[in-house]
């Protein structure tokens, strides 16, 4: 052991510490370092979570990622139920984002017109719900000014700026993962802020791949993984697909 | 009791242009594709689809038979965007009505319970009001006076599901462990058809399931059509798994030229062509075009 962390092993600890807080709540990571955060938060900082096999059961235990599930069961998870649970508010989401702004508007259904989109994607998917009904944050694999843009195509996740419009009571969109730094929405007018750079990258680099202008006042380094989240990040993870997300 | 067994190509006859399907299963997830398969063959055009979206949509597009798609997504989910409707979407010639996932459940449910719209918070702030001008809001009547989007009916003219079991009638069973919205959506729709694996007598149902897993009653099935491996290449659990090899055929095949030939070697015949044609690609354990 004892190696030195790789960056993809600092975002997991990053994505786990998202998950620390949310208590007795389903989990529901989109990506392989989302899910790896959220099988090390269950296994450290939030032992009450629900994980789910990926389909529609609850997992008992904590299984390793990438493996055909043979944990103990302890739940039924449909869909219907998902989407009656998030409703409840008794989730929490890390989603992906193709496109994300300072306020946190996200973008997962299409690049370019509504009619005749330059790029499909998936869709608004559940996005619209996640955002509105409970806390919601986002994995970015490869921060780029490409996917921090000035204004998404489409808002399907909502931002702080839509929320307040609305009057959303229940929207808590947190914090950005990528694979350079933590952003958060403490900035003026619940805009994005840069909590902290991974280590060995700087400011200037996120700030330069970011197409909107950040809030960079209190800028910390992302705390390293421990030696035994890093024992439990390679066994939660031996096929390392974390590294096929955020190379080492 | 009425004996409901028909064949695909039945249910497809019954059908006409410009009528709203309601399409069950989930993205590449028990999809009654042999139903699918069917209207390939027709002449239907104009078609509304109201789908959880996965190679259903797809194939549609493909065909030119569909107008508008009723979404929250369309994916493959070991393949992350169907190519078709990508392409049909990019080249504008398939109208849309995006809506959350759990809006499209609400339309469900207020038109299975015949209201004309059931209020949710999904899509307040979002730009789905904006995709569809129709929305509006409702405000609730009590002392916290929240404003909601009162997401209206979606009324399906006819509901084409897949499920493991079936009796004649029409009582329906999913094994797997997931009903997704198949018993909704027969609910919603004006009428319904259920392909599944085997049909069963009546009192073969519990053997293979729980009562819980008798999901549709004959009441929603106008009905209901044996088609073994009639989910294929989507999963159809623990009947069969998805066919990755050849979903993966499938995308890589959407490419010109390299469709003709995917059209003409498996969907050019019937249901029995498509299933020797698909055995035999399993067969010579074909790696994907």
């Amino acid at each position: 052991m004892s190696t030195a962390a790789t960056r993809a092993e600092v975002c997991a600890v990053a994505c786990a510490d998202s998950f620390s807080d949310a208590g007795r709540a389903l989990a529901s990571p989109f990506g392989a370092i989302p899910s790896l955060g959220a099988r090390l938060a269950r296994s450290t900082s939030a032992p009450e979570l629900l994980l789910t096999d990926g389909e529609a059961a609850l997992i008992a235990e904590t299984p390793a990622l990438g493996e055909e599930s043979t944990a103990e069961v302890e739940g039924w998870m449909p869909y219907r139920k998902v989407l009656d649970t998030l409703a409840g508010g008794r989730r929490r989401v890390m989603m992906g984002a193709s496109q994300i702004d300072r306020y946190g508007n996200q973008n997962i259904s299409r690049i370019g017109g509504w009619d005749r989109p330059k790029a499909q994607l998936v869709g608004v998917r559940g996005a619209p719900g996640n955002s509105v009904n409970h806390t919601t944050n986002y994995w970015v694999a490869k921060h780029s000014t490409r996917v921090f843009v000035e204004s998404v195509d489409l808002v399907a996740g909502i931002g702080h700026d839509r929320a307040a419009d609305c009057g959303a009571p229940f929207h808590d969109v947190r914090v950005v993962v990528t694979d350079l730094a933590v952003l958060d929405f403490t900035g003026p007018g619940a805009s994005m802020r840069l909590r902290s750079v991974h280590p060995g990258v700087s400011t200037e680099q996120v700030v330069e791949r970011t197409g909107f202008d950040l809030a960079t006042d209190a800028v910390t380094e992302t705390r390293l993984p421990t030696e035994r989240e890093l024992e439990l990040i390679r066994k939660l993870d031996p096929q390392e697909l974390r590294h096929e997300e955020v190379p080492a | 009791m009425q004996d409901k067994l028909m064949s695909a190509d039945q249910v497809v006859g019954g059908l006409s242009d410009g009528m709203t399907l309601a399409i069950g299963g989930w993205g590449s997830r028990r999809k009654p594709m042999a139903l699918v398969r069917a209207i390939l063959r027709s002449d239907l055009r104009d078609l509304t689809v109201i789908s959880y979206g996965g190679p259903d949509v797809g194939l549609l597009c493909a065909a030119g038979k569909v107008r508008e798609v009723v979404f929250g997504f369309v994916s493959l989910d070991s393949i992350a965007l169907d190519p078709h409707f990508r392409a049909a979407r990019q080249a504008g010639t398939v109208q849309v009505a995006e809506y959350d996932e759990g809006m499209v459940l609400a339309g469900l449910r207020a038109a299975a319970a015949r209201l004309p719209f059931l209020p949710t918070r999904a899509g307040l702030g979002s730009d789905v009001p904006a995709l569809n001008p129709e929305l509006r809001t409702v405000t609730s009547p009590y002392s916290d006076g929240e404003e909601l989007i009162a997401m209206p009916a979606l009324k399906p003219d006819v509901a084409l599901v897949h499920l493991n079991r079936a009796d004649r009638s029409g009582n329906a069973q999913y094994l797997g462990p997931d009903p997704y919205f198949d018993d909704v959506m027969c609910a919603a729709a004006e009428r319904s058809y259920i392909s599944c694996e085997q049909v069963v007598d009546t009192d073969e149902l519990l053997r293979t399931g729980p009562l819980q897993s008798l999901l549709i009653d004959r009441m929603y099935a106008d009905g209901v059509v044996h088609a073994p491996n009639g989910a294929h290449f989507t999963s159809c659990v623990p009947d069969y798994d998805r066919d990755e090899r050849f979903q993966s055929h499938y995308a890589a095949s959407a490419a010109d030229g390299a469709w003709e030939e995917f059209r003409n070697r498996f969907l050019s015949g019937d249901e029995d062509a498509y299933q020797a044609a698909v055995a035999a690609f399993q067969e010579n354990q074909e790696v994907p075009a």
